[in-house]
């Protein structure tokens, strides 16, 4: 059963070249077919092989060499497929999320001109993804990590003709490979200390016997900054509200349900190295609340319906951070799992939403929507309140379970974490509602152009809303942690703390119900009691995002830019490289121009100069005989 | 003077104004005559000096001569008769379009 492993990976690869090379020529049904149906096939392989996992118990990983790729020395470094537990869920997550979103892109996508090269991407992004989740080894890993980067590029630059959307993908890809240059020191790191790069071996290693070269908490750090990368955490988050200028259903699969939680995946896979990491551990931790509650301020004003939920991904994995910071691995993946559901369900809804208003995206220019497109609020008003916290919809378990393992894990909890986390908790469920009511409720804001070709989605659209939403409403009865803990242990509660537990279910429930009433009056009857609250000043910092992309721009940007420019280009480049290369020419040139006189063109001569050398030769040779 | 030595004097000679001929002459079909004589002193004087050693290498090495004397002229003539239908002249300075 191991080699469907590789099947799982592969199949979206072969959709790719199908869809790449052949998709203009054969039409849409082709691509269509062709773009849904491997991952269907993949997703249906994945299911096998889980189902495999879980008929032998699931103590034993499936694993499965698929290609020795170098022998050096006497270390080999194999592509080998790893089904364990944890790879279980991820890979359920990405391919089951994968197919759902390929399936709403039919409807989406149908009028764009590259629907071929829109699916040979998307089929692209699901190869490089499986190769992240089911690599054994971090070098495997790391291929598919920057596979997906990629990938994401090539899709928010997707309408490369604006310039704006090509800059936000390039954004994202310079962004992406700082934190890439932390994942490579911790793999070098790994690889000097242990001499090897199978995540279970070094697992292991650090688990039990004498404390490798390399502290855990160095290797951890150093991870941990390619996870900011990838995972939009704090100071590397930029790119994440910039990438939604690819198409929405990208936006979904990439920026929301799968490629962003590759970081927490990563922390999750190296959690016998983050449990000896005390100090890696708290910064995972600290930087994951600080981006959480930094991410939920700004989303409170932002005006463009994905530029919402953006920021509310940026705030989810911030949370799910947290969860990994404190030890309670598999609540993070807990969290990874429900907001894959609900969060793609939004970004669908608001595809929809912005499909039915032909491209408008402001919520300022929404409202009164709820009757004209039923579906797409029913699907989006149970996501909504799935990721505001309200019981019993999946959102509310995994975020329960942050909130608790923030306070009373034995592992760097504290009330201070909880307060943040709670606060997160709260303005998410407030700028969530608030998203809610300005787009379906109150009175029309749209123009009558717009509002004269308000239509609700095809079925290829509603049917996945649907099927999403329905799995954020019963997504989280599954016990995921529970079933995860012999693979990723919960951290211990001090026996003083049990008794909290039920007080602060009751807080968070209370939480989620305020952030909904908080909405509701602020925005619930008419926008204009949001209007007259007085803090110009904060609003204005908030809506320019607290100035960061400036101040990057400003300390960061332009001292590259002045450094490359006088240093680099002018006198490394220009004076160096290319005066020493020009030199060389120039040398050449002068000699040849030189030499070149002795070739006058006359026969006569050159018979000369012939006979001249062979007399020369010939008492040459004389002397020496 | 021995009957050898003055072959190989007449040989030098042969030479001697087969070059001459290559070195100051620019009509390319008397330098092409030129060169065959200088090819006909060297076989005479191979001829020579394998009587004189009593050996038979260097009459055998006289055929070999023969041989790629007469696969460069049936060369050589082709080229300059294309020479010729180009530029209407057989002097060897009309074709010095190569030169640096």
């Amino acid at each position: 059963m191991a080699h469907l492993l590789t099947w799982i990976v592969v199949l979206p690869l072969v959709g790719f070249v199908l869809n790449g090379l052949l998709g203009n020529r054969f039409g849409k049904s082709f691509v269509t077919v062709v773009g849904c149906g491997l991952p269907l096939a993949a997703f249906a392989a994945a299911m096998a092989c889980v189902l495999d996992l879980i008929a032998g118990g699931a103590r034993e990983p499936l694993v499965h060499v698929a290609y020795t790729w170098a022998v050096v020395g006497d270390r080999t470094f194999e592509v080998a497929f790893w089904l364990d537990r944890l790879a279980a869920v991820m890979v359920l997550i990405v391919t089951g999320v994968g197919s759902l979103i390929h399936i709403y892109s039919t409807g989406y996508m149908h009028e764009d001109r590259s629907y071929a090269r829109y699916f040979a991407y998307l089929n692209l992004f699901l190869f490089f993804m499986l190769l992240l989740v089911l690599g054994r080894s971090l070098l495997v890993l790391f291929v598919g990590w920057e596979g997906v980067g990629l990938a994401s590029y090539l899709l928010i630059g997707f309408w490369f003709e604006d310039a704006e959307k090509a800059r936000a993908g390039k954004k994202a890809f310079v962004t992406n490979r700082i934190g890439d240059a932390g994942f490579l020191l911790g793999m070098f790191a790994v690889f000097w200390a242990l001499g090897t790069l199978d995540m279970d071996k070094v697992n292991a290693a650090y688990m039990a016997g004498p404390p490798p070269a390399v502290a855990a908490s160095v290797v951890g750090v150093l991870l941990f900054i390619g996870a900011t990368g990838k995972s939009a955490q704090i100071p590397l988050y930029v790119w994440l509200p910039d990438a939604m200028a690819g198409p929405t259903p990208v936006s979904a699969l990439i920026h929301a349900a799968t490629m962003v939680t590759a970081g927490v995946y990563l922390v999750a896979r190296m959690s016998g190295v983050y449990m000896h990491a005390e100090f890696a551990s708290s910064v995972v931790a600290v930087i994951g609340v600080a981006t959480a509650f930094f991410a939920a301020t700004i989303a409170v004003v932002q005006n463009d319906i994905k530029k919402v939920l953006a920021y509310s991904t940026v705030s989810q994995l911030g949370l799910m951070f947290v969860a990994a910071g404190v030890g309670a691995y598999g609540v993070a993946i807990f969290h990874v799992y429900t907001h894959a559901f609900f969060k793609a369900c939004l970004f669908l809804g608001a595809g929809s939403v912005i499909h039915a208003l032909s491209g408008e995206q402001d919520i300022r220019r929404m409202g009164g929507l709820a009757k004209r497109i039923p579906v797409t609020f029913v699907t989006f008003a149970v996501a909504t309140a799935a990721i505001a916290g309200i019981p019993p919809l999946a959102g509310f378990f995994s975020k329960d379970e942050i909130l608790w393992y923030a306070f009373a894990s034995g592992k760097g909890g504290s009330p201070l974490l909880w307060a943040v986390a709670a606060a997160t908790a709260l303005l998410t469920a407030f700028y969530m509602f608030r998203l809610l009511w300005l787009t379906f409720f109150g009175r029309s804001r749209m123009s009558h152009e717009v509002e004269h070709h308000v239509h609700e989605s095809p079925l290829s659209m509603t049917a996945v809303l649907t099927i999403l939403a329905a799995l954020s409403a019963i997504g989280g009865f599954l016990a995921l942690p529970h079933w995860l803990e012999m693979q990723l242990p919960l951290p211990p509660v001090p026996d003083a703390l049990h008794h909290f537990e039920w007080p602060l279910l009751v807080v968070s429930v209370v939480i989620a119900a305020s952030g909904l009433l908080g909405a509701w009056y602020f925005f619930g009857n008419d926008a204009a009691r949001a209007q007259r609250v007085h803090a110009k000043g904060l609003h204005r910092l908030l809506s320019a995002k607290y100035y960061v992309d400036e101040c990057y721009e400003r300390w960061l940007g332009r001292p590259l830019v002045w450094v490359s420019d006088r240093l680099f280009l002018n006198v490394g480049d220009r004076m160096l490289l290319d005066g020493t290369l020009n030199g060389l020419a120039r040398l050449a040139q002068r000699g040849a121009g030189v030499l070149s006189r002795i070739q006058t063109g006359s026969l006569h001569r050159y018979v000369l100069f012939v006979l001249a050398g062979s007399a020369v030769l010939l008492l040459w040779s004389i002397g020496r005989v | 003077m021995d009957k050898l030595q003055l072959l190989l004097l007449l040989a030098l000679a042969l030479f001697a104004i087969g070059l001459l001929g290559v070195v100051i002459r620019r009509n390319l079909l008397v330098m092409l005559m030129c060169m065959e004589l200088m090819l006909n002193a060297a076989n005479l004087s191979l001829v020579t000096l394998a009587r004189q050693t009593d050996t038979s290498a260097g009459a055998v090495l006289v055929f070999l001569v023969f041989v790629v004397a007469a696969a460069e002229i049936a060369i050589a003539i082709p080229i300059v008769l294309l020479l010729v239908r180009r530029r209407h002249t057989l002097d060897a300075d009309a074709y010095a379009d190569l030169k640096g």
